[in-house]
């Protein structure tokens, strides 16, 4: 215990000593949150529709209403046949046509399902084929019974139903800050958390402190408690700082309990943490560090589905995301923040990450040689 | 009697199929300051680290103060100390700092590190340096509080690997002034040297050649046996059959 208080007041005092580190650790993950999550917004508004009404009932006229009130969808001239609207998306008056078909109201009732039919624009596809999300998102809050078939004009290949993501249902307006903040606090988190540890303990292999440590009778876990806990406490000051960004820049107040959130965010670094020890164990120099972090965050990452939806992975990648703690981290902040989620809904997050720090800290407890 | 604190019998460390140290055997006596010479790529590093418990030996036996350096490396390690070839201790921490944190480590009571500190600090005439960071502090004091931090917790016995790698004369002699007061106090003394000045103010030498001893006695006797006016014609004489080096 005496042992672990020298090495807490030791690491301390190099953190604030380094100013120059210390005020990137800080200031760099406010400025990016401030930043990304404006680079990073997919919504588009303004998208012109054309709507072939061919029901004139009152519920496709409400379902009309509710495409235009949506904010995201600018009504051009309205068309009789599907063959006239078409014609607006060749000559780009329209991004999207939506046809609403005969007897629209009747089979809905009888039969319980019916299909709409969209054209997209293919030329300013991303525009389209986001007014297209939308649009389905709104149908299908409107009427769950509905589904929309999509239609490429003079496209050799369909276009893909474009798959929603679960999370949209608790954005219904599909706000990308409030989605993007959370998942780029956790990305930027993890990374400051494992690079810190990693690149210390490299460090002092790297300028020889290292041995004189290793020659002295110092029991291996205090030395990785001496490590873990000052990144522990620097880490979790970067979350409230981001936390605080959130609110003050975005108006993000998360809907969950923000204990709950705290207790998840220290069990996820001490497995992020662990992992930069684990890396640290098998390098010699901060180059070597560097790289192999960046090649498992840059997987853990870009898999971690904080920008596509892991329900739109391919299977195996779905499988992948099992072994993969970023995505449960983005996962549980999103659940936290976005839906307000509880103890019980965040479980198995929890036991997994659980898990991820126990391994990782005990492998590298493992790996770590005070004597080669 | 005189009590043996290292003994080693035939330890080797091979990096493949490399042989750094070559089945070297030898004994050091309590309160001794034993020279361990060798040119540049001997092995005398890489044997130091043996005895040290930093690293596990290929094959051979050794006892350091009556500890298996294949077992008993943890317990080693309480009773030595160490002083490594590249400077070692905390340059963006103060003296003070460097010398509380390893004396914390070593477990030395709040009171012992205080009285202890102020003792250090005086016999290095360091008093005005306290606060000053190591880093910045000229290589002769750095390397002379690193020497008094390795005996902070009074081990049995002190490695050094080089001490005075690179400081001048004057400086040098201070060095060997802290090491005798150390050997006065029963500390013994492993210390590695590419300088014969020093090498005859140890109490016994041994010289090494590309991984072996060549030769262990005193400098009076090793003189004698090679037929020597000095202890640098003795080295020269062992080390220029030498493969490695250069
Ligand atoms: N980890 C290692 N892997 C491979 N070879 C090594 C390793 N450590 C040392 N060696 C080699 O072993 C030989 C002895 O090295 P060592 O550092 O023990 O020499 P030394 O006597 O201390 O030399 P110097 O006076 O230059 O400090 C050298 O040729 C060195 O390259
Ligand atoms: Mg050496």
């Amino acid at each position: 215990m005496r042992t672990i208080r020298f090495l807490l007041a030791k690491e301390f005092r190099q953190i604030f000593r380094n100013k120059a580190i210390l005020a990137m650790i800080l200031v760099v993950p406010v400025m990016q949150l401030v930043v990304l999550p404006l680079a990073a917004n997919y919504e588009v508004k303004n998208i012109n529709i054309s709507v072939v009404d061919n029901d004139h009932s009152t519920y496709s006229a409400k379902l009309i209403f509710k495409v235009t009130s949506s904010g995201y969808f600018r009504m051009t001239e309205a068309k009789n046949t599907f063959n006239d609207a078409f014609k607006l998306i060749e000559t780009d008056k329209a991004d999207l046509v939506l046809e609403i078909p005969h007897g629209f109201e009747q089979r809905l009732i009888r039969e319980d399902e019916q299909k709409l039919f969209i054209a997209v624009n293919a030329i300013n596809g991303t525009k389209a084929n986001l007014g297209g999300a939308y649009l389905n998102n709104i149908i299908r809050n409107f009427n769950a019974d509905l589904r929309l078939q999509m239609i490429v004009p003079g496209k050799l290949n369909p276009m893909p139903v474009v798959e929603i993501a679960p999370t949209n249902w608790y954005n219904p307006l599909l706000d990308y800050h409030v989605f993007m903040v959370p998942g780029i606090l956790a990305v930027l988190l993890t990374m400051i958390g494992s690079y810190l540890t990693a690149l210390n303990i490299v460090k002092e292999k790297e300028v020889g402190t290292i041995e004189q440590i290793n020659v002295t009778p110092i029991k291996k876990h205090h030395f990785i408690l001496g490590k873990l806990i000052p990144f522990l406490v620097l880490s979790l000051v970067v979350f409230t700082l981001g936390l605080i960004v959130a609110w003050a820049v975005y108006g993000i107040v998360p809907a969950g309990s923000i204990g709950l959130m705290y207790g998840f965010i220290l069990i996820y670094l001490l497995a992020v943490l662990g992992l930069g020890l684990l890396i640290s164990t098998y390098c010699d120099t901060q180059q070597q560090a560097m790289f192999i972090a960046f090649f498992f965050l840059m997987i853990f990452i870009m898999m971690g589905g904080l920008f596509t939806p892991i329900e739109s992975m391919p299977g195996w990648a779905k499988s992948l995301t099992a072994l993969n703690p970023v995505s449960y981290m983005i996962d549980v902040m999103r659940m936290i923040v976005l839906k307000g989620s509880g103890f019980n809904n965040i479980k198995h997050q929890l036991m997994k990450v659980f898990l991820f720090a126990v391994v990782f800290n005990s492998w590298a407890i493992w790996n770590y040689k005070k004597t080669t | 009697m005189k009590e043996t604190v290292i003994k080693t019998d035939k330890l080797t460390k091979r990096f493949g199929d490399f042989v750094a140290t070559n089945e070297i055997s030898l004994e050091v006596y309590k309160g001794e300051i034993f020279g361990f010479l060798g040119a540049n790529g001997a092995g005398k590093t890489t044997a130091m680290r043996m005895l040290c418990g930093l690293s596990i030996p290929s094959s051979g036996q050794a006892t350091i103060a009556g500890f298996d350096v294949y077992k008993q490396t943890e317990h080693i390690k309480k009773h030595i100390g160490y002083m490594s070839q590249k400077f070692s201790l905390y340059e963006d921490l103060t003296v003070l700092e460097n010398i509380r944190f390893f004396g914390g480590i070593y477990g030395l009571s709040n009171a012992d590190i205080k009285t202890k500190s102020e003792a250090l600090l005086n016999e290095l005439g360091l008093q005005d340096e306290a606060k000053t960071l190591v880093g910045s502090l000229p290589l002769g004091w750095k390397q002379k509080l690193s020497f008094s931090v390795a005996i902070l917790h009074d081990p049995k016995i002190v490695f050094l690997d080089e001490p005075t790698g690179g400081v001048d004369p004057v400086t040098r002699r201070q060095f060997w002034d802290l090491i005798y007061n150390a050997a006065d106090r029963g500390i013994t003394i492993f210390v590695t040297t590419h300088y014969m000045d020093e090498a005859e103010y140890c109490n016994r030498i041994s010289i090494m050649v590309d991984g072996r001893i060549q030769a262990l006695d005193s400098p009076a006797n090793l003189k004698k046996q090679f037929n020597a006016s000095s202890m640098d014609e003795v080295f020269f004489e062992l080390a220029r059959g030498a493969k490695r080096g250069e």
